[in-house]
C-alpha cells in the first residue's frame, strides 16, 4: 500500500476532495450568488478530465487487484464526467428560476460522480457494492432537492426505499457468492469458477441476486416501477443527470461482473437476460405510448433504452461476439448520453414553476416561435427513434448486427419491432410541436440553449461519422478487459 | 457439530422472525425493540462464528447507541401512543422470570471469570482488533476512505433536507395563505 495505488486513481481522488472543498467554499458565497459554486465545480469536473484523458495507454492495477484503470473505466468516466458537465449546466438557471437555489447541489453531483467512476474501476464486489452506495445516495438527495414540491419529496422517499432494497438484493448477491467461491474479488471468483470447486446452486443464487439489484439500478422490467415517478418528481437536471449517469454506472458494473465473474454462468444466465431484455423492451415502448406528460415520456423512453442496452449483454458468453457486442454498448451509450442531455436541455428551457409546462400540449407552436430548440428538439427525437442517418441510428445498428451474429436474431427483430412502436410516440411530439398552433414560452438562458445546441451538433456529426465513435469504442477495449 | 448447527438454526429462525415481527407491528416502539433484538442476535450469530469483537461492536453500536436515537425520536415525537391498555397478558411474571435469568447469568459469568468453574474459554482465531485494523488500513483502505464519502454525502443530505433557510419559510407560509 503506497502512494502510486493513489497515483492510479487520480482523477476520482481529485474529484473527492473538490467536492469537500467546494462544500466549504460554498458557505462563504452568498445565497443568489451560487453561480461561482457552479463554475468552481464545473472547472473541478475538467480538471478530472483532463486528468482521466492523461492516463494515457496502459492497464493500471492498484489495491491489491482490487482497481483497475483500463480503456474501459477511462470510455466510461469521460462519460460520466460530460454528464456531469451538462448537468451542471442544465442545473443554475433552472435551480434559481424555481427558487431552489443552494450550493449543495454542486458538490452532491461532484460525490455522486465520483461514485459511478470508482464503479468503473471496482474489480471487487464489495467495492461494487460501496460504489453503488458512493452514487446513489446523492442522487437520492438530488432528487428530493426541491423540498416544498411534494411530487419532489415522493420521488426521493420513493427513490431511497427502492433503491435501499435493491442495495439489499445486491448484498445479498455479493454474500452468497462468497458464500460459494470464498472470494470477493473478481480474479479469484473466476478462478473459482474455473476450477470447479465452488457452490453451483449458491453461485447462481448471487449472480441472480446481483442482476436483480442492478437491474433496479437501471431500470429494467420488472424492477422499472420507480423510475417513472422518480424521473417526473425530481428536478428535471437531476433527472437527466440521473438517468444517464446511474443507468450507465449500472451497466458498467453488471458488464464487469458478467463479463469477468461469470463467463461460465452463461448457459444459465442467457435465457433471462434476453428474457429481461425483450420484455423491458416491449413495456417501456408501450407504455410510452399513452404519456401525455413530456418528463413520464421520457422516462419510458429510458426504460425502453435499458432493454436495447441489456440486449448488449445477451451474447456474453460467446467470446468471438462479446468484444463487438460490448463495443456497441459503449457507443449506444455514449449516443444515449448526448441525446438524452439535449433533449432534457429542451424541456428545462419550457418548465415552469410548480410543474407547468410539462404537457405535450405545451409544444404546441414551438416550431414557429423558437424554430432552434423544435429542431434540436426533432433532431434528438429521430435519434432515439433510430431514424437513418442520426447517432441513435448507428447505435441500434451495432447492437442489432451483434445480436444477429450471437444468433439472437429474434432479439434482434423484435428491438426493430418496438423502435417501430417507439416512432409512434417520438413523432408525435414533432408533429405537435411544428402543427399544432400554441403559443409556447421558453426560458431563453444561456446554458441550456448550448447544450441542446452542443448534442444536436454532436448528434447530426457523429451521426455521418460514426466511425470516430466506434473506434474509440473498440480501441477502449483492446486495453484490458 | 450438531449443537452448533441446532444454535445457528434457533438464532437465524429468532433473526428472521424478529425481522419479520419489526415489519408487522404497528407501535413504533415494539418496532424498534424487534429491531434491537434482531441486532443483538445478529451479533451472537458473529459470536458462534468466533468474530467475538465484530460482535461486540454490534452490541455497542447498533442495538446500543442507534437504537437509543431511534427510541429517542419515536418518543419525542409521540409515535408510541397507541389506544389500549396492556396488550401482553402476564409480561409482569414474565418480566421477573427473565430478570431472575439474566441474574443467574451474571452470577455464572462471575464464577467463570473467577475460575470457579474450570471451563476452557475458546481460543479466539481471528479478528481481533488489531488485526482488523491491520486490514483496514491496509488492503481495505481505499474501501474505508470511499465509505468515510458515502457517510460525509449522508450528513450533508440529512442536513439539507432538513434544514428550515428562511427562504423555504416563507414559501410555506405563501402557499398557505
Amino acid at each position: 500500500m503506497n502512494l502510486s495505488d493513489y497515483y492510479a486513481i487520480t482523477p476520482l481522488v481529485f474529484l473527492v476532495c473538490w467536492a469537500i472543498f467546494l462544500l466549504l467554499v460554498d458557505l462563504w458565497i452568498p445565497a443568489g450568488r451560487k453561480g461561482i459554486t457552479a463554475l468552481l465545480s464545473a472547472a473541478g469536473l475538467l480538471i478530472a478530465l483532463v486528468l482521466v484523458l492523461r492516463s494515457g495507454e496502459q492497464v493500471l492495477t492498484a489495491f491489491e487487484g482490487s482497481v483497475v484503470v483500463d480503456g474501459f473505466s477511462v470510455f466510461l468516466s469521460v462519460l460520466f464526467l460530460v454528464s456531469a458537465l451538462a448537468g451542471i449546466a442544465l442545473a443554475h438557471d433552472y435551480l434559481q428560476r424555481l427558487g431552489l437555489e443552494r450550493g449543495e447541489y454542486y458538490p452532491l453531483l461532484l460525490i455522486s460522480t465520483s461514485g459511478m467512476m470508482l464503479m468503473t474501476y471496482a474489480y471487487d464486489l464489495i467495492e461494487v457494492f460501496l460504489a453503488l452506495e458512493l452514487l446513489s445516495i446523492p442522487l437520492y438527495i438530488l432528487a428530493g432537492f426541491s423540498r416544498l414540491n411534494l411530487e419532489s419529496e415522493e420521488a426521493s422517499l420513493k427513490y431511497f426505499l427502492l433503491g435501499a432494497f435493491s442495495s439489499g438484493f445486491v448484498l445479498y448477491g455479493v454474500g452468497l457468492v462468497f458464500a460459494a467461491t470464498g472470494y470477493t474479488d473478481f480474479p479469484g471468483i473466476a478462478k473459482a469458477a474455473q476450477n470447479g470447486s465452488l457452490n453451483p446452486t449458491l453461485f447462481l443464487i448471487g449472480a441472480g441476486l446481483v442482476l436483480t439489484g442492478f437491474g433496479f439500478k437501471s431500470a429494467l422490467v420488472p424492477f422499472h416501477m420507480w423510475s417513472p415517478d422518480v424521473y417526473q418528481g425530481a428536478p428535471s437536471p437531476v433527472t437527466a443527470f440521473m438517468s444517464v449517469g446511474a443507468k450507465a454506472a449500472g451497466f458498467a458494473a453488471l458488464l464487469r461482473v458478467f463479463v469477468v465473474v461469470f463467463p461460465g454462468m452463461s448457459v444459465n444466465l442467457t435465457p433471462l437476460l434476453w428474457a429481461l431484455a425483450a420484455l423491458t423492451m416491449f413495456v417501456g415502448n408501450i407504455v410510452a405510448l399513452v404519456q401525455s406528460n413530456i418528463k413520464r415520456l421520457l422516462a419510458y423512453s429510458s426504460i425502453a433504452h435499458s432493454g436495447y442496452l441489456l440486449m448488449a449483454f445477451v451474447p456474453y458468453g460467446n467470446a468471438s461476439v462479446r468484444s463487438d457486442a460490448i463495443a456497441g454498448m459503449l457507443f449506444y451509450l455514449a449516443a444515449y448520453c448526448l441525446t438524452t442531455f439535449g433533449a432534457w436541455a429542451v424541456v428545462i428551457a419550457l418548465e415552469k414553476a410548480e410543474g407547468k409546462g410539462l404537457e405535450l400540449e405545451d409544444y404546441a407552436g414551438l416550431g414557429h416561435r423558437y424554430p432552434f430548440l423544435a429542431a434540436t428538439m426533432t433532431i434528438f427525437l429521430l435519434s432515439f427513434t433510430g431514424v437513418p442517418l442520426t447517432l441513435g441510428f448507428w447505435g441500434k445498428f451495432y447492437l442489432f448486427s451483434t445480436a444477429v451474429e450471437g444468433g439472437f436474431w429474434q432479439l434482434a427483430l423484435i428491438g426493430l419491432l418496438t423502435s417501430l412502436i417507439s416512432a409512434y410516440y417520438y413523432l408525435r411530439v414533432v408533429v405537435i410541436m411544428y402543427m399544432r398552433p400554441g403559443t409556447p414560452q421558453v426560458q431563453r438562458n444561456f446554458w441550456p440553449l448550448l447544450t441542446s445546441g452542443v448534442g444536436a451538433l454532436a448528434v447530426v456529426i457523429l451521426g455521418i461519422a460514426p466511425g470516430v465513435l466506434l473506434n474509440l469504442a473498440v480501441s477502449a477495449l483492446l486495453k484490458g478487459l | 457439530m450438531l449443537t452448533e448447527m441446532a444454535i445457528f438454526i434457533f438464532l437465524a429462525l429468532v433473526v428472521v422472525a424478529s425481522a419479520m415481527a419489526m415489519l408487522l407491528s404497528r407501535n413504533a416502539v415494539y418496532a424498534a425493540l424487534f429491531l434491537a433484538m434482531n441486532f443483538v442476535t445478529v451479533a451472537l450469530l458473529y459470536l458462534i462464528l468466533g468474530a467475538p469483537f465484530i460482535a461486540l461492536v454490534q452490541v455497542t453500536v447498533y442495538a446500543g447507541s442507534i437504537m437509543v436515537l431511534f427510541l429517542f425520536v419515536i418518543m419525542m415525537l409521540g409515535a408510541e401512543r397507541l389506544p389500549g391498555g396492556e396488550p401482553l397478558r402476564g409480561q409482569r411474571v414474565l418480566a421477573i422470570l427473565l430478570g431472575c435469568v439474566l441474574l443467574v447469568e451474571m452470577g455464572l459469568i462471575f464464577a467463570l471469570r473467577s475460575g470457579l468453574l474450570q471451563i476452557q474459554m475458546p481460543a479466539v482465531v481471528f479478528s481481533e482488533p488489531v488485526d482488523l485494523g491491520e486490514l483496514l488500513f491496509t488492503r481495505y483502505q481505499l474501501l474505508f476512505l470511499v465509505t468515510s464519502v458515502i457517510l460525509l454525502a449522508a450528513t450533508v443530505g440529512a442536513i439539507l433536507l432538513t434544514r428550515g433557510d428562511k427562504v423555504s419559510l416563507r414559501d410555506l407560509l405563501q402557499r398557505k395563505e
